[in-house]
């Protein structure tokens, strides 16, 4: 039983690297989305007749914007593209679980720690377009001087915990259907892989919704400190 | 006992508690969480999506320490650094 797809390897080239499952399955998943969203998006119209396609592009962009408007409570424009792209791509790759031998990238630490690492890294690129880098690095002192480290902490651990949550949740999906499978081989590994197309899919859900939380957070932490001044 | 014999039980027992303590909070915390979430949507029915979205969230964050007892379990179990190291040392 492996309990990461880092550990399936296809090719080896000792010294210099090799192709592991993680890279090759994670390779499946982009061709995947990229080829889908071309062939659609290379025929779309403006007219009242749509195709079918567009109209199911069309929803999903539609979904996501709501959601990203209802939660961060602001216009969406700017969030769409990090926030979409990471939900798809982390959707994508839980969903495609139920194919027999498809083991999902996100399963993988490294997978989870790459995503994880770029929320870490959107969260001062965005706050400091909104605010400036003068505010967004005042936003670690508040509410005073000694919280500094504290807030580093908390910048750091929370990356942490969102790579290791998805991973964790990813991983036991495989490990428990792996190990029912030495105990009741027939009808339950097929519900517990029906738990894990929802986990799989809360969990994308929650990883766009905790990144979106963060990003908006720098910038939103910055607004509401702001008001309370003026109020006083 | 050796030290690859004492390193092999006390992986697996720990793992055991590990997973036996990480599951009673967090199996508290939901159960409250949900409790407290059904309560608001009878009382407030229109508010159901809200609560429900925000309900998820929090659940999962709560599941995620569960989470993090589990793959502690399973690098004990699975992906053992000290028995992996006293094995290297054992093949010496």
């Amino acid at each position: 039983m492996n309990i990461s797809p880092d550990e399936i390897v296809f090719i080896d080239w000792p010294g210099w690297g090799q192709l592991n499952a993680t890279i090759v399955y994670t390779w499946v998943v982009l061709f995947l989305l990229v080829f889908i969203c071309r062939s659609i998006t290379a025929k779309l119209t403006s007219q009242t007749k749509i195709s079918r396609w567009q109209n199911t592009l069309e929803t999903i962009v539609i979904v996501i914007n709501n959601q990203i408007r209802e939660i961060s409570r602001q216009e969406p424009g700017r969030y769409l593209p990090f926030i979409g792209t990471i939900f798809i791509f982390i959707l994508t790759s839980n969903v495609l679980a139920v194919f027999p031998g498809f083991s999902p990238p996100t399963g993988s630490l490294s997978t989870t720690v790459a995503l994880a690492l770029s929320v870490f890294t959107a969260v001062p690129v965005y706050g400091i377009a909104q605010n400036g880098i003068g505010k967004y690095l005042r936003s670690y002192i508040q509410p005073t001087l000694f919280m500094l480290p504290f807030n580093i902490i908390g910048e750091i651990s929370r990356t942490l915990a969102l790579a290791v949550r998805l991973y964790g949740n990813m991983m036991s999906g495989t490990v428990i259907v792996a190990i029912l499978l030495g105990l009741v081989p027939l009808f339950f590994p097929v519900v517990m892989q029906l738990l894990g197309l929802i986990t799989g899919v809360i969990q994308a859900y929650i990883f766009a919704v905790l990144a979106l939380v963060y990003i908006t957070s720098a910038s939103q932490a910055q607004k509401n400190n702001q008001e309370m001044k003026g109020e006083r | 006992m050796d030290n690859l014999g004492l390193v092999a039980a006390v992986s697996i027992a720990i793992a055991g508690i590990t997973m036996a303590i990480g599951s009673i909070g967090p199996a508290v915390g939901e159960a409250r969480a949900v409790a407290q979430a059904l309560n608001s949507i009878a009382q407030q029915p229109d508010e159901a999506n809200t609560i429900t979205r925000t309900l998820f969230v929090g659940l999962a964050m709560i599941e995620s320490t569960a989470i993090y007892c589990f793959v502690v379990t399973m690098i004990l179990l699975f992906a053992n650094p000290f028995w992996n190291y006293f094995i290297s040392q054992a093949g010496r």
